[in-house]
């Protein structure tokens, strides 16, 4: 039971059609936005929370839920729609095809989700590596405008909205949500302290709402289609329909609009030709982005791609960008690598995070050569549950839990490689510092 | 109020305020990094976790709300682990070099590594290298030793304004600095050595001097602005060694500025420490009672007179007053920039507003005044007070100087002022329109022909501006020394008349000094008025004497001796004391109390009353022809913040600041 074409609601995500206003409405988008916004903000924050639609950034966080915490009355200062665009998460590249492919989707989410929180200007912050697509992103605004559906009384509903486009400088940290308000301010992309969270004081200290790309994008087709349509996909919790990103040791890597909850076995044969070298070839899978700590095999065989049945394996969706790796991949250079991603990435902000990411990716780099302590082993546990769930924001926990995913699963394979090394180079691993 | 459980015990706090405050008001301490009371919550260090019922992480205690009803948890296993884990986390990159380090002793990484450290490191890796800094002759930097708190950058952009520190880089490269290798223009350098919570900055001038334990540390009153902040002087074996602001919320906070924390060096240099007679046109070492000899036959039937300097206390100036009416004198004057000061009442000639007061104004005129050379601390507060929002600020004076906060420059000099005195100028809309506006006079504005009128104009738009209500008085004069408004309360504005034959000169300069005359040069540094004296007697610097202080407010205060005068230096009120016994006029008194007694009897402002924000009943003015007011601009009255008076003269670590910072007026 895979999600049939008259459901999909990225009809360009391929970019095989017209991404242009004409080709969009050839497709569907823009029909009836203006009635839509006459339906008025209670009843597009009721028909999102029928919907079920969960945030598609990582967190998945109810975005009915998320959209209602803005303030109702409006007083002197603005509200503002900020949209994430800044996709660094290593694996992930759904936001990409949306904004060159199917930009439409999102400027017309836009101007709901300005209706749906009572903002008047939005912002659309792109990641600095993203110029073409920023580009046709631009270009999609200024036909929207040019066609009356943005500006002073949009699509005919009666809301003023303006659009408009930011460029990041290429920082991840930047797709944390108070960062990416920071740095839209013309700061240093350093995340804020909650509280206040940002429908409270957010973008120039007022009412804000930060939404990831797609969140926004699928918004005006569940409207058009209505709220039980969307929640017909997928398990209750976790309905609709997802983008996913399926890469690595595959035999067709691609993106691809599925139902939420489909098995992780059927997404990766139906969609991306099978794991190179036959199911049995796997060894793991990330399975939501770098961020999400691996699962195993065993794991893989049977679970769904949902927040729910991924957390019951101490994973998560994060943004669906499934990382697979057959048998031929060193595990822990693979994680390695991400400890120094996220090592450099990190703001450096927070005593855990600036300086425990650092520790990690040193012991993380002895350990891919095997020149370490078993013991050592636990102590890298520890270090990342010292920093984990003490920083500002999130990114620690990101980054420390694929280190975690690999010691959980793997940590016979690091044994063994320490082994070897001290086999091959005799029995102490490092000199202590005083000698 | 919201009512919330720590460890326990059931404490009421007003809401919005942190669990952090929360937790002190239960009496829990909690370890902190980057929290200041007096900067803005950063939330980055975490080491002020704490448990909260019900929250599935540790919350940062500095940045999070009290809730009604919360229950917070300082000792809890998950705390104790967290604080645990970020001790560890900040020494992994900390170098171990406490031993060699001039924070140590008093360093808050130390200290909390005791307390809520593990004992051993498991971190096997290489430790991070920083490369140290340049932030000027005053603060020096061991960047190894930085756990990126950000006090320091939060401390240059919110109290002192000069945003000029910042974090580059991010994450484990990130460093602190300028971006662009330079010494920080503020007067308020000092301050970061000590809000700096590890050894990152330290004193550039007490670098490797001295351990804290061995310091004798004494309370006492910094008198080289007329602020009036209240300091701790640490000193050893008879040296003082370094100064430091102490905490007063009515004076400095806790703040203190560069030339009275780093002048002190000048106590060590050109001093007097032995009489001198004139003997054949040459000065001779003396003996005390060869001097007093000397100052006896000197004075003998003479029209005599006494002038006090800008860093005497109250006990010598009452005693030398005392002196001399016993020898027939009223010739007294302290004014020696020529001030047209009215001293007739208390309120003409004092900061009445208070400095604490500059919080509850909301309109300021600033008249012929550079507040952030004359007094950076009080520059501090009104930069406290801009920064809280809705302050319009009206300047008269030079064009484009940066006081670290926006204002309304309004006009060079006499036109602008007099306009405002005719209530006809765009300010006076201001002005009329704010509940509590204050102005601030510069002393150095009343040194000019017309500084009578000048001060007549400035109480006028006082007057005229709704400055002086019953409750509010909103007319201030910034003085510029910590000894300037003791002798106008008491009684040193007589005047010198030209004839005069024998001077008395108390610290203070001879301007004008008749040829002939016979004078009598009393202080700690020979100046010119050493040069010029018949006879030099020894006096003691501000550190060297139990003495009684008048701020700007006219707050009277009390500083204590840390050491003790050099050679035979003695303390000044002494001086004068047995100096009355040659001149057979004997002074009634031989005891500190006995000075003090007579001192609260000369004027009720010594006689032990608190500085109390004060109204103003009386709008009657000083005398002075307001119509009088010349066009002439108002003139920087302090060129040379760092060598303002004798005593940063004669210091070497001033001498550098001005070469660093004034090259022009160093050469």
């Amino acid at each position: 039971m895979a999600l049939s074409d008259k459901d999909r609601i990225f009809t360009n995500l391929y970019g095989l059609h017209d991404w242009r206003l004409a080709g969009a409405r050839k497709r569907g988008q823009w029909d009836g936005t203006g009635a839509l916004i006459a339906k008025g903000r209670d009843w597009i924050i009721e028909e999102l929370k029928n919907s079920g639609l969960r945030g598609r950034g990582g967190a998945g966080f109810p975005t009915g839920l998320k959209w209602s915490f803005m303030p109702k009355q409006a007083s002197d200062r603005p509200h503002y729609l900020v949209v994430n665009a800044d996709e660094s998460e290593p694996g992930t590249c759904k936001d990409r095809d949306i904004l060159r492919h199917d930009p439409h989707t999102l400027v017309e989410g836009c101007l709901i989700a300005g209706v749906a929180m009572g903002a008047h200007a939005g912002y659309i912050y792109v990641r600095g590596e993203y110029y073409n697509e920023h580009l046709v992103l631009q270009a999609a605004i200024d036909e929207a405008y040019a066609a009356g559906l943005l500006g002073p009384n949009a699509c005919g509903g009666g809301w003023d909205f303006d659009l408009y486009v930011h460029r990041g400088a290429g920082a991840y940290i930047c797709g944390e949500e108070t960062a990416l308000i920071e740095s839209l301010e013309g700061k240093k992309g350093m995340p804020r302290l909650k509280p206040p969270f940002p429908a409270a004081v957010g973008l120039y200290g007022c009412p804000s709402t930060v939404n990831n790309v797609e969140t926004i994008a699928v918004v005006p087709t569940i409207l058009r289609r209505g709220a039980a349509w969307f929640a017909g996909f997928g398990r209750p919790k976790n309905s609709g329909t997802k983008i996913f990103c399926i890469q690595g040791h595959v035999n067709k890597p691609c993106n691809v609009e599925e139902e939420m909850s489909i098995p992780l076995r059927e997404l990766i044969e139906k969609h991306a030709g099978g794991v190179r070298g036959g199911w049995d070839n796997l060894l793991a899978v990330i399975p939501g982005g770098s961020s999400t700590p691996m699962i195993p095999k065993s794991v893989c065989n049977d679970v769904l791609m949902d927040f729910d049945a991924l957390r019951e394996h101490k994973t998560g969706l994060g943004t669906a960008g499934v990382i697979v790796m057959d048998k031929s991949t060193d595990l822990i250079k693979a994680i390695a690598r991400l400890s120094t991603f996220y090592k450099h990435e990190s703001c450096g902000q927070c005593t855990p995070c600036r300086e425990g990411m650092g520790w990690v990716k040193r012991m993380m780099d002895r350990m891919v050569e095997g020149r370490a302590e078993v013991d050592e082993i636990d102590i890298l546990e520890q270090v990342t549950r010292q920093i984990e769930g003490h920083t500002i924001c999130a990114l620690a926990d990101g980054g420390v839990w694929p280190v975690q995913g690999l010691i959980r699963h793997f940590r016979p394979m690091m044994e063994e490689r320490i082994a070897a090394f001290k086999a091959a180079r005799g029995t102490r691993a490092l000199p202590m510092a005083a000698e | 109020m919201a009512k919330v459980t720590v460890d326990g015990i059931e404490v009421e706090v007003p809401n919005g305020v942190s669990v952090l405050q929360a937790c002190e008001a239960a009496g829990k301490e909690i370890p902190r990094f980057c929290y200041h009371e007096r900067l803005s919550v950063a939330g980055n260090c975490r080491m002020c976790l704490v448990e909260v019922e019900k929250a599935p992480k540790p919350i940062a205690s500095c940045a999070y709300p009290v809730a009604d009803g919360m229950k917070v948890f300082t000792d809890s296993p998950m705390v104790r682990n967290g604080r645990r884990g970020v001790m560890e986390f900040l020494l992994i990159n900390h170098p171990l070099d406490c031993p060699i380090c001039d924070q140590g002793g008093e360093c808050d990484l130390q200290d909390q590594a005791v307390a809520f450290g593990k004992d051993a490191s498991r971190y096997r890796e290489e430790k991070r290298a920083v490369k140290d800094k340049y932030l000027g002759p005053l603060v020096k930097t061991i960047m190894n030793r930085c756990i990126q708190c950000t006090r320091c950058v939060r401390f240059a952009t919110e109290v002192a304004g000069v945003p000029e520190l910042g974090a580059t880089n991010r994450g484990e490269n990130m460093e602190i600095g300028t971006y662009v290798e330079k010494a920080l223009t503020t007067e308020l350098s000092g301050n970061l050595i000590d809000i700096c919570p590890v050894g990152a900055l330290t004193s550039r001038p007490y670098a490797f001097v001295s351990r804290p334990w061995e310091l004798r540390k004494t309370d006492s009153i910094d008198v080289l602005d007329a602020t009036g902040t209240n300091i701790r002087i640490d000193a050893r074996s008879g040296e003082v060694l370094r100064i430091m602001p102490r905490t007063n919320d009515d004076v400095n906070e806790e703040w203190m500025a560069d030339r009275g924390r780093f002048a002190f060096d000048g106590l060590k240099r050109r001093r007097l420490d032995r009489p001198w007679i004139r003997k054949g046109g040459k000065l001779v070492p003396a003996s005390w009672m060869e001097a007093f000899t000397a100052i006896a036959e000197g004075f003998r039937g003479k029209k005599l007179g006494a002038v006090v300097g800008d860093l005497v206390d109250a006990e010598a100036t009452v005693a030398l007053r005392d002196l001399m009416a016993a020898l027939g004198s009223t010739n007294l004057e302290c004014r020696v920039d020529d001030a047209a000061i009215d001293a007739s009442r208390r309120d003409f000639y004092t900061f009445n507003t208070g400095i604490a007061g500059i919080e509850e104004a909301d309109a300021l005129l600033i008249i012929g005044s550079n507040p952030r050379i004359e007094s950076p601390v009080i520059n501090a507060r009104i930069r406290k007070r801009v920064v809280a929002g809705s302050f319009p600020i009206g300047f008269i004076g030079p064009r484009g100087l940066d006081l670290t906060y926006g204002h309304d420059w309004l006009g060079e000099g006499g036109a602008t002022l007099a306009a405002l005195a005719g209530g006809s100028h765009r300010f006076n809309e201001v002005l009329r329109a704010a509940k509590r506006p204050m102005l601030i006079l510069g002393r150095g504005a009343l040194t000019r022909g017309d500084g009578a009128a000048v001060l007549a104009a400035a109480w006028q738009i006082a007057a005229q501006n709704n400055m002086l209500q019953a409750d509010w008085h909103g007319f201030n004069l910034l003085h510029q020394f910590g000894g300037q408004v003791a002798p106008l309360d008491l009684g040193f504005t007589t005047g010198i008349p030209a004839d005069v034959q024998g001077l008395w000169l108390l610290g203070a300069e001879p301007g004008g000094v008749p040829e002939g005359a016979f004078v009598v040069y009393q202080g700690h540094h020979g100046e010119a008025g050493a040069a010029r004296a018949d006879v030099i007697l020894p006096g003691a610097a501000y550190t060297e004497k139990d003495a009684t202080w008048v701020n700007t407010e006219g707050r009277v205060q009390r500083g204590r001796l840390a050491v003790y005068p050099p050679g035979e230096a003695r303390e000044d009120w002494k001086i004068i004391r047995a100096a009355s016994e040659l001149l057979g006029a004997r002074l009634p008194y031989d005891s500190l109390d006995g000075v003090r007694a007579r001192l609260a009897e000369v004027s009720p402002a010594f006689a032990g009353a608190e500085f109390t924000p004060h109204g103003c009943t009386d709008q009657t003015g000083p005398a002075g022809d307001v119509a009088a007011v010349s066009d002439a601009a108002f003139t920087p009255s302090v060129a040379n913040y760092w060598q303002a008076d004798v005593i940063s003269r004669a210091s070497a670590t001033m001498a550098e600041c001005a070469r660093t910072y004034l090259p022009q007026a160093a050469e």
